[in-house]
């Protein structure tokens, strides 16, 4: 399967089927036993750790269903840090972490808290914004609006669009069959591509 | 900055270990080891008490001599086996280019000396003469590790553990190394102590462009410090690779034992 610039495809299957296998494969944090997974012109399935933190620091973002973070860090450090490794200055970065996190309605008393204590919803949000607070050309998206109230989820459906929009190849996981349909322009059954019982 | 000569320079490994093996008497210390250390990268390695990481870890900081293999580090001459260096040549490197960061910060700092001549003494040590640069950098160094401007005369034995190892820290950092090796750096800190001297490590590995070599045995220190992982047992690799792909899908059944085994809170 490709995915180009612009374009989000969608991965569908029953649970188990491997969706967010998949993912992680794409991500690297799964090891592929063969085959090939270019993002850019890296292969992930062959690269050297160093050329896979390379490429997710600059170029592949990944929203998981999962915050980890090291506790006690402020919430609006968690989401400045992935610029902060790219070296965008500490006061820029903090400012495009509070208006993603404002966007995304976290409330501003919360932003120098950490999130380890949030909502799942909260959490959720936080995740999306270290998500989005990069441009990154590629996205891995998991369930990127599970846990979110109608308003937020409209928020970050209109984050994806933007993202869409200045050309981002996304790769979702959506298991709201709406967002979904209105998201991707493609689906891709990854039953497929599970492996069959022998007979 | 001409992205290509970056892009050289960043291919060029700060450290390549190559077979390093240390034996005690019959026994194995550690066995085998290769790999390659890239600047503004933290290699994390795990393993359980006796696995050999301590020992591997004190023959890459020339604290022990190995009984074969090669630790070729970039110096400013370019690479140089320090294995095979002269000691008063390894000495200066330990002063200058590398830190070593205690489990104990006992072991690290000079607990009759103050806290700012603590910090003080390593810029000494390569040739500091001013006074109050000393001073003032000392001053600098210790807001850095968040211990107030006011506690610079105190000893470290009025500090608490915790501020004792921040202090081994920013008396380590001050002279600018590229290599720092750090020995269990939380171990025997509380929890939430643990989590604050995290962060000021990744801060500091962040704006330093550090390379840097943790051993612990806490899974969830190097998920959040370490790059790469190298998994030790019997004083063997048994399995190495980037950080989140060694603990979410291990490959060697030790590490898939080592992985299950943590408790989740």
């Amino acid at each position: 399967m490709a995915v180009s610039p612009g374009e989000c495809l969608g991965l569908v299957g029953a649970s188990g089927s491997g969706k967010s296998t998949l993912m992680r494969m794409i991500w690297g944090n799964y090891l592929a036993a063969s085959g090939s997974i270019m993002v850019g012109d890296v292969d992930v399935a062959k690269a050297a750790p160093r050329e896979i933190i390379a490429l997710r620091r600059g170029t592949l973002g990944y929203v998981s269903q999962f915050l980890r973070v090291v506790p006690r860090v402020p919430t609006v450090d968690v989401v400045a840090e992935p610029l902060l490794t790219l070296g965008v200055p500490v006061a820029e970065a903090r400012g495009r972490a509070m208006a993603l996190l404002a966007q995304l309605n976290i409330p501003e008393r919360l932003w120098s808290l950490s999130p380890t204590t949030f909502s799942g919803g909260e959490q959720q949000r936080v995740n999306i914004a270290r998500g989005f607070v990069h441009p990154y050309p590629a996205l891995l998206l998991d369930e990127p609006t599970a846990s979110l109230d109608a308003v937020n989820r409209e928020v970050v459906l209109s984050l994806i669009e933007g993202a869409k929009a200045r050309g981002a190849a996304i790769i979702g996981i959506f298991h709201d069959e709406q967002a979904r349909a209105r998201m991707c322009d493609r689906l891709v059954d990854v039953t497929q591509f599970t492996p069959k019982a022998v007979q | 900055m001409d992205t290509s000569i970056w892009a050289k320079m960043k291919t060029q490994p700060l450290l390549s270990v190559r077979d390093l093996s240390k034996f005690y008497g019959g026994r194995i210390g550690c066995a085998e080891v290769n790999f390659d250390l890239f600047p503004g990268e933290v290699l994390g390695i795990v393993g359980e008490s006796g696995s050999g990481k301590s020992t591997l870890l004190s023959c890459l900081a020339g604290h022990l001599a190995p009984d074969r293999g090669e630790v070729i580090f970039a110096t400013s001459e370019g690479p140089r086996d320090t294995v095979l260096m002269a000691e008063a040549a390894r000495r200066r490197l330990a002063r200058t280019d590398w830190a070593y960061v205690h489990q104990n910060p006992r072991d690290g700092l000079r607990m009759g000396v103050s806290a700012g001549g603590n910090v003080g003494e390593r810029l000494m040590a390569v040739g500091a003469r001013h006074y109050g640069q000393i001073r003032e950098a000392a001053v600098d160094w210790l807001g850095r590790v968040e211990i107030a401007a006011d506690r610079v005369d105190d000893r470290p034995s009025a500090f608490s553990g915790g501020m004792q190892q921040r202090l081994q820290i920013a008396r380590n950092l001050v002279t600018g190394p590229r290599l720092v090796f750090m020995d269990e750096p939380t171990g025997g800190l509380d929890v939430s102590v643990q989590a604050r001297l995290l962060d000021l490590l990744r801060g500091l590995v962040r704006e330093m462009g550090l390379s840097a070599i943790i051993v612990t045995h806490d899974l969830a220190v190097v998920r959040l410090l370490a790059d790469r992982l190298m998994v030790m047992k019997g004083g063997y690799v048994v399995e190495q690779g980037l950080t989140d792909q060694v603990l979410d899908d291990p490959q060697h059944e030790y590490t898939q034992l080592l992985v299950s085994s943590v408790l989740q809170v």
